[in-house]
């Protein structure tokens, strides 16, 4: 059996006083662990999360992988007090409803796949327009057309670039694993709020079907968050009206920049992302969600090879983590970009760059689920290509 | 000297951008008439669609959000299961209601959603241009049906108000027009029941009005009122679709 | 130590619930760990298979390209997966349904006559519990106990099922 390597490679560095530290924070998180934790399906995570984020309302269609979410909040949502669960019509009528539940101030959501996701454009171009916070989830398979149902990062374009018509961007989340699907679920909300932005969680079918532990750092409140913009009904206010359609191209100029400068304050102060064995590294795997987990399998066994290898991992998808890329082009030359589809992350890698470092791509579209040794060869080539050592 | 006529509390000082002869603005007055006599102005969500009422909101008093073409079921659907105290009303034409919207129409009604739609059909597609709706007569000319709308080519009217009729979540449905005091009257009574059929929680309710358009017809506004009387309402009768109430009139 | 495993056999055959009754039992003894299992069109009436990862130490990749331990409940499940297995794994077979045996030289092979012993204990159904209760005994991957304590809850306490499932789980256990 392999030993996992990564932790012997840190050992052999490690002072004595850091390994005390290590091996403590490691016991306290062992008892969390047989404590707290709960084996669930990444699906069902996002659902349980949801509900302690405050979320009011779901409404959902049927579409695999993501059923095991809709079916949780039909199961934990439906006759909550004061909540609503909808298995709508259509994904187009599910992504409406979502719109017409935010605009009175509380959390709603909608989860679908691919296919799914694209009828929902419509939808979150009007909310991003109307300045509506709100989660979409999307599990999402391969693709073009109705695709595969295997997992798969084809989406990552349309998710990070808006998705609908015009200009605008949602607040777009890279989990890869059962516990951040969790997190970024509750943060998601957070943040969508705080901006005003819609919000997204790029999984994919595996993560939404895997089951690991996880843990909720988050109790359900006690009362539902509304929003004090909520349109509640002209109660002792005069009346006001949320719109998309404007006859006045100025006054539109002046949303778009308004957004855009929302975008930039994102940028500033809300991305996220993983280093992982990056400070020695000659070659810097760029992954992110259930592609970075093969990666770091990868990593690991190169590792034990000698092979000085580290993974960046995104974890905000929008905002890129631009900054915190380039800034490991100072010691690294050298990236390779893995990804489960022929490449789209890799633009906003080159972007990030800005020329200061290579960038090779090894990519399995249509929902081919890669393996850590298939990826191991692909580093292990491009690592003796290049002359590292 | 007592005032016997003025503007509903619930309609803003505006003029209205619509034009000579159609009924929107006075499809807006009588909604507004209905909203002050019931006293739920401070508790009103509106629904205005894409088209040629989509400035609703500059008339309306009372809060109002806007939706996607053809979505305003879906969108008050929201509104209404997150504030399930309000009153919430969709405002939606023909294109919007009976050909893109079919889908979140039925399957809002058929949930029997506690809400009120007006339905305005006139025919046509009135902001685009004139184009043919699912509810444009046969024979009728418009500028995607220049050879007048034939059957065998373009479809026939579509009669949502029937169609609804059959679906068990609605509770009451009435076919109107406002081409006469007489009407008009009628009109209001109607918007005023469906309203009342939300106080009361009893499902989904609609109004469909006919609404003359002589711009896009091509016609007088005279002559556009005498032809929803005799072609519109020949294939599109007037009168109770569905009640289920068992209330013959609020007034 | 990273140990990966595949369940695998016909949808029916209870290859899913034998890998969770695995993953739950390892994670109340405090381990790391995974579980996917194949979904969607793959599991209609076809094989189902599922991946469990059990680890001290932090999961990286959930999917198995060369599992450890290969426990297959039927021919064709056999078949699949006997080259993914890693020189020096073990596969579990099922030797009521597969009368062909792998044609590897460098694993080791465990045959359980699963459906007969459980048909003898009186429910074939529980042929999958068998099988189980030989694989954690072979394997050592978690106790015999920590995996009955997951029975009990799984089965929200339906005596009769606890039952079947723990005399099924214990007649592996004495098997290897």
């Amino acid at each position: 059996m392999p030993p996992v390597t990564y932790r012997l490679h840190a050992k052999k560095t490690m002072s004595a006083p850091d390994a005390l530290l290590a091996l403590l924070s490691a016991l306290k998180w062992r008892l969390r662990f047989t404590v707290a934790k709960v084996l669930m399906t990444g699906n069902a995570a996002i659902g349980e999360a949801a509900i302690r984020a405050g979320c009011q309302c779901y409404f959902g269609y049927p579409i695999t992988p993501q059923n095991e979410l809709t079916e949780y909040m039909a199961s934990n949502l439906s006759r909550r007090p004061g909540c609503t669960f909808i298995q709508a019509e259509s994904e187009i009528a599910a992504i409406n409803m979502v719109y017409g539940a935010s605009v009175t101030g509380v959390r709603a959501m909608t989860s679908s796949s691919s296919p799914g996701i694209s009828l929902k454009q419509e939808g979150i171009s009007y909310m991003a327009a109307c300045q509506l916070p709100g989660l979409i989830v999307n599990m999402s398979r391969g693709g073009p057309g109705l695709g595969s149902i295997a997992a798969a990062q084809s989406d990552y374009h349309q998710s990070t670039r808006g998705g609908g018509h015009g200009d605008y961007r949602t607040i777009v989340f890279g989990p890869s694993s059962v516990q951040e699907l969790a997190d970024l679920t509750h943060r998601a909300f957070e943040l969508s709020d705080k901006y005003s932005i819609p919000a997204m969680i790029l999984g994919d079918g595996m993560l939404g079907q895997m089951m690991e532990p996880v843990e909720f750092k988050h109790e359900a409140p006690a009362q539902l968050p509304v929003r004090a913009n909520g349109l509640r009904g002209a109660k002792g206010r005069p009346s006001r009206f949320v719109r998309t359609f404007t006859s006045n191209p100025a006054e539109l100029e002046e949303l778009n920049w308004s957004l855009f400068r929302r975008y930039q304050l994102l940028q500033k102060n809300e991305v996220s992302c993983e280093n992982y064995l990056t400070d020695d590294a000659q070659l810097i795997v760029t992954a992110f969600g259930i592609a970075a987990r093969i990666a770091k399998g990868a990593i690991n066994e190169a590792r034990a090879a000698g092979l000085k290898v580290g993974l960046f991992r995104p974890i905000t998808l929008f905002p890129f983590p631009q900054q915190q890329l380039k800034e490991l082009a100072k010691n690294t030359k050298y990236f390779l970009d893995f990804e489960m589809n022929m490449g789209q992350m890799i633009d906003d890698v080159k972007l990030s760059l800005e020329g200061a470092g290579e960038v090779a791509f090894y990519g399995r579209p249509g929902g081919v689920i890669p393996t850590s040794t298939e990826f191991l060869r692909v580093i292990t080539r491009l690592y003796y290509q290049k002359g590292l050592s | 000297m007592e005032k016997i006529f003025s503007r509903p509390k619930s309609l803003k000082k505006a003029v209205f951008h619509y034009c000579p002869g159609c009924g929107h603005s006075i499809i807006h007055r009588l909604c507004c008439e209905v909203i002050d006599e019931l006293g739920i102005q401070d508790r009103t969500i509106g629904v205005p669609p894409p088209g040629c009422s989509v400035f609703a909101y500059y008339y309306f008093d009372v809060d109002m959000v806007e939706s996607a073409h053809g979505r305003g079921a879906a969108v008050a659907t929201g509104i209404k299961r997150a504030l399930p105290e309000s009153i919430v009303f969709t405002y939606q034409g023909d294109g919007d209601l009976s050909a893109i919207g079919t889908t979140e129409t039925i399957h809002t009604a058929n949930r029997g959603e506690n809400i009120t739609a007006i339905f305005i059909n006139n025919a046509v597609y009135g902001m685009t241009g004139g184009q043919m709706a699912p509810t444009t007569m046969l024979g009728m000319k418009t500028t995607t049906s220049p050879f007048g709308r034939e059957g065998k080519y373009e479809g026939y009217p579509i009669k949502m108000s029937e169609i609804l009729g059959q679906v068990q979540g609605t509770c009451y449905i009435e076919r109107v027009a406002v081409n006469s005091p007489a009407n008009i009257r009628k009109a209001k009574k109607a918007i005023k029941k469906a309203f009342q059929c939300q106080l009361d929680g009893l499902g989904y309710s609609l109004v469909e009005i006919l609404s003359p358009c002589p711009t896009n017809w091509k016609m007088s506004a005279i002559q556009s009122v005498k032809w929803v009387d005799e072609v519109m309402s020949k294939e599109f009768p007037l009168g109770v679709i569905k009640d289920t109430t068992g209330k013959k009139d609020v007034n | 130590m990273l140990i990966k495993t595949v369940f695998a056999g016909f949808g029916g055959q209870g290859v899913l619930s034998m890998g969770l009754n695995l993953t739950q039992a390892a994670m109340q003894e405090g381990k790391f760990v995974t579980y996917l299992p194949a979904y969607g069109a793959e599991v209609r009436g076809g094989t189902a298979n599922c991946t469990v990862s059990i680890s001290d130490e932090e999961i990286s990749s959930p999917v198995a390209s060369s599992p450890n331990f290969v426990v297959a409940l039927n021919q064709p499940s056999m078949i699949r997966f006997q080259n993914t297995l890693q020189s020096g794994g073990v596969m579990f077979l099922n030797s009521t349904l597969i009368s062909v045996p792998p044609d590897r030289g460098d694993i080791e092979v465990v045959s359980i006559p699963a459906n007969a012993i459980a048909e003898k204990l009186g429910s074939i159904k529980s042929a999958n519990m068998v099988i189980l209760g030989a694989f954690i005994k072979k394997s050592n991957l978690v106790n015999l106990q920590s995996l009955i304590d997951g029975l009990i809850v799984a089965m929200k306490g339906n005596q009769k099922l606890i039952k079947i499932n723990n005399e099924a789980l214990s007649a592996g256990f004495n098997l290897v």
